[in-house]
């Protein structure tokens, strides 16, 4: 029976693979990255919007 | 006009540190074990902190010696992201002290004076909303600023020392460089200080460019 289960993982792609190992930590890892990457993103287009308004505000400093 | 690398590198230095303070290998050690890695998101707040405070010290000098109302704009916004980092600080040393000190506030010579730190910092900026002369203003808090410098540093580094104190580094207790800061998190936590140290810089200059447009359309 816990063979079979093995042999069904096996089957599934090596990202799922390395999620599915041991302590399952990468699940937390991916799903804090993403948070973080998402926020970085965030603050780029804060930046671009900003670069944008200073472009077009009358004094140019 | 406005040199993006180091934005680049620091959202780069806090991806890395993050996913590697997760799977990197730690020392074993007794009652922390895995919360050692803690070190790499609890330590580099306060590091970041103190950046954001140093800058904005420099600002305040600046001011005193140019009148010049950019100064005290970039000195204040220092001061918004340095707080925040420093509450991010006190509450994951919390979070941390609860699971390994036993309770969140227990009390300890490092936790009262860093919340000491952070009021005086909290009365910064209530005293320059009580002010609502501009120049006035600036100039008071500029002075308050540059006192209140000196005293968070005695606060956080040198009172701590002189006390019993479960916080590493403070009252005969040693700093994890002496025993088990070992070459493998040290890749690990320098990376991380200086990402978020560069993040906290970035979301300060982000601040001081929204102010000085709103002050450019209000004018």
């Amino acid at each position: 029976m816990i063979a079979v289960q093995l042999f069904a993982q096996d089957q599934g792609s090596t990202i799922s693979d390395s999620l599915y190992a041991s302590g399952k930590i990468y699940v937390v890892v991916a799903c804090i990255v993403l948070i973080l990457l998402g926020l970085l993103f965030f603050l780029f287009s804060i930046e671009k919007r900003l670069k944008k308004l200073e472009k077009n505000s009358p004094d140019k400093n | 006009m406005y040199k993006n690398w180091w934005k680049i590198l620091g959202a780069i230095l806090v991806v890395y540190s993050t996913i590697w303070g997760f799977l990197s290998a730690v020392p074993a050690l007794p009652i922390l074990h895995e919360s050692i890695r803690n070190l790499y998101f609890h330590v580099p707040m306060w590091f970041g902190m103190i950046v954001l405070f140093s800058i904005s010290v420099f600002y305040s000098v600046k001011y005193l010696s140019s009148n010049d109302p950019e100064h005290d704009i970039k000195a204040v916004e220092s001061i918004n992201v340095g707080v925040v980092y420093g509450v991010l600080g006190i509450v994951t040393g919390a979070i941390w002290a609860r699971f390994t000190w036993g309770q969140a506030w227990s009390f300890d010579v490092k936790q009262n004076f860093a919340a000491i730190a952070l009021l005086l910092y909290f009365a910064y900026l209530v005293l320059r909303n009580a002010i609502d002369e501009e120049q006035k203003r600036a100039k008071i808090s500029a002075i308050y600023n540059i006192f209140a410098f000196p005293i968070m540093v005695v606060l956080l580094f040198v009172l701590p020392r002189l006390a019993d104190s479960l916080h590493p580094g403070n009252g005969g207790n040693p700093g994890f460089n002496a025993y088990d800061l070992d070459s493998r998190m040290r890749m690990v936590f320098y990376p991380a200080c200086l990402g978020w140290i560069l993040i906290g810089c970035w979301i300060y200059n982000v601040r001081f460019r929204v102010r000085k447009l709103e002050k450019n359309n209000t004018i």
